[in-house]
């Protein structure tokens, strides 16, 4: 059909329409949106989260341990700032964040090779359990309440 | 970005037995007319009213221009697939009672959206494997010996049914309708009425466009069931590449905002199980 013979908003219609996501932010965070997802969703969300904290957390760790370089002034003056109860408490959430990770990654590769499949709701709540009791003494322990 | 523009609708419409009023949050779009918005409209509902009554009596009574599509008005077809506060349900069933006064209506995700409520579903079917089986008789297939089913299309197949197999029940209307037994034990994917919703749901698809996503997957696993004359080998090899089986994250979605409990995430998890596990035996269909 030539261009004069086309109709009204031929080329509109020619055009794809959006991809609709879910979540407000960008298209491709829609994962990250905990609204109107389960367990199972929300789970993949944390475990991705903490996933990049514990990356973002090794790479920190590995520039700190390379204070040593500089010498032992500098990393003693550096332990007194680390050892302060205040900081103690990021010490906390990165055990939560190692926890949940780890406890999740446990249920995902059991359901994900098509093991426990109907088990899994079971296995989510037992690794909650076990990770907010661990969390629990963990942040006891570090703070100095069990010292 | 999405706008919010004001309600066009007016005054709030009574009809007998409808005594209260719900604000409907409805997600617009027009190709070459402009940016995604949403319009809001006050709509008059019962105690038994479905968002897609509402949606139907707003196209009727407020906005002819909202398109959206359905058909069995009973969670049959499949068509009238729709996010409603962020969760993927069917229309047709979705009481508005079960909401809150506002209630947000979008398409659903991970699909183009043609135009309002309706998504292009072309690309939701073309994830589908080639060999995945066309139109079938949804009735039971004739009983042979030793466990064995004779299927129409002439092959004969070993079905995973409980031992032994319930008598047929016939109905002067109904060929081949079994009689009434658990429905655990006819859990097959012919339950799926490919409305979309896991897709829709699925975190991963939400990020991976390429991702063929729950229902095709479920497919192809149903085919390893029932092979009817498919190499079990070509299914499982297209399911084992980069953007099919393994792209999964077990977020379980899928089988969460499934209407027809056809468990698309337990079915992949399947594949994954006869994709590790499955030795030689699994080659002549056992399970």
């Amino acid at each position: 059909m030539s261009a004069t013979n086309e109709l009204p908003g031929s080329a509109e219609r020619e055009q794809p329409g959006p991809i609709h996501h879910k979540g407000p932010g960008p298209s491709e965070s829609g994962w990250l949106d905990p609204r109107g997802r389960g367990h199972g969703g929300r789970a993949l969300a944390l475990h991705r989260v903490t996933g990049l904290v514990i990356v973002f957390y090794l790479y920190l760790h590995l520039g700190v341990l390379s204070m040593l370089l500089i010498g032992s002034s500098a990393w003693s003056s550096f332990l007194s700032v680390v050892t302060a109860k205040s900081f103690l408490a990021f010490e906390v959430v990165l055990i939560a964040a190692v926890l949940f990770h780890g406890l999740n990654g446990i249920r995902v590769a059991f359901v994900g090779s098509g093991i426990a499949v109907t088990r899994e709701r079971a296995l989510f709540w037992a690794g909650t359990v076990i990770g907010t009791v661990a969390v629990i003494f963990a942040a006891l322990h570090i703070l100095g309440a069990l010292s | 970005m999405i706008e919010e523009k004001p309600s066009p609708g007016g005054a709030v419409m009574t009809q007998t037995g409808q005594d209260e009023t719900r604000r409907f949050r409805v997600y617009r779009y027009k190709r070459g007319d402009g940016d995604e918005h949403f319009d809001e409209f006050d709509v008059p509902v019962g105690p038994h009213t479905t968002v897609l009554d509402a949606l139907r009596w707003i196209k009727q009574h407020k906005d002819p221009s909202l398109a959206l599509r359905f058909s069995c008005l009973h969670a049959s077809c499949g068509t009238c697939g729709m996010q409603v506060d962020g969760r993927e349900a069917l229309g047709c069933v979705c009481s508005v009672q079960d909401h809150g006064p506002e209630i947000r209506v979008e398409p659903l995700a991970n699909l183009p959206v043609l135009t309002d409520l309706v998504v292009e579903m072309n690309g939701f079917f073309a994830r589908f494997p080639h060999e995945h089986p066309i139109i079938r008789s949804s009735g039971a297939p004739a009983e042979g010996e030793n466990g064995k089913v004779h299927l129409e299309s002439g092959h004969e197949v070993t079905l995973d049914l409980p031992s032994p197999v319930p008598p047929l029940h016939h109905h002067p209307l109904h060929h081949d309708h079994r009689a009434a037994t658990p429905a655990v034990d006819f859990v097959r994917l012919e339950d799926c009425i490919e409305c979309g919703l896991c897709l829709s749901a699925c975190p991963v698809a939400a990020t991976s466009h390429d991702y063929v996503g729950p229902a095709a997957l479920a497919a192809a696993e149903r085919l390893l069931e029932e092979p009817r004359g498919v190499k079990r080998e070509d299914v499982l090899a297209w399911a084992s590449r980069p953007e099919g089986v393994w792209r999964c994250h077990v977020g379980l979605e899928c089988t969460r905002a499934c209407p027809a409990e056809a468990i698309p995430a337990e079915r992949i998890m399947a594949l994954r199980r006869e994709l590790t596990f499955g030795g030689p035996d699994d080659e002549e269909g056992k399970r």
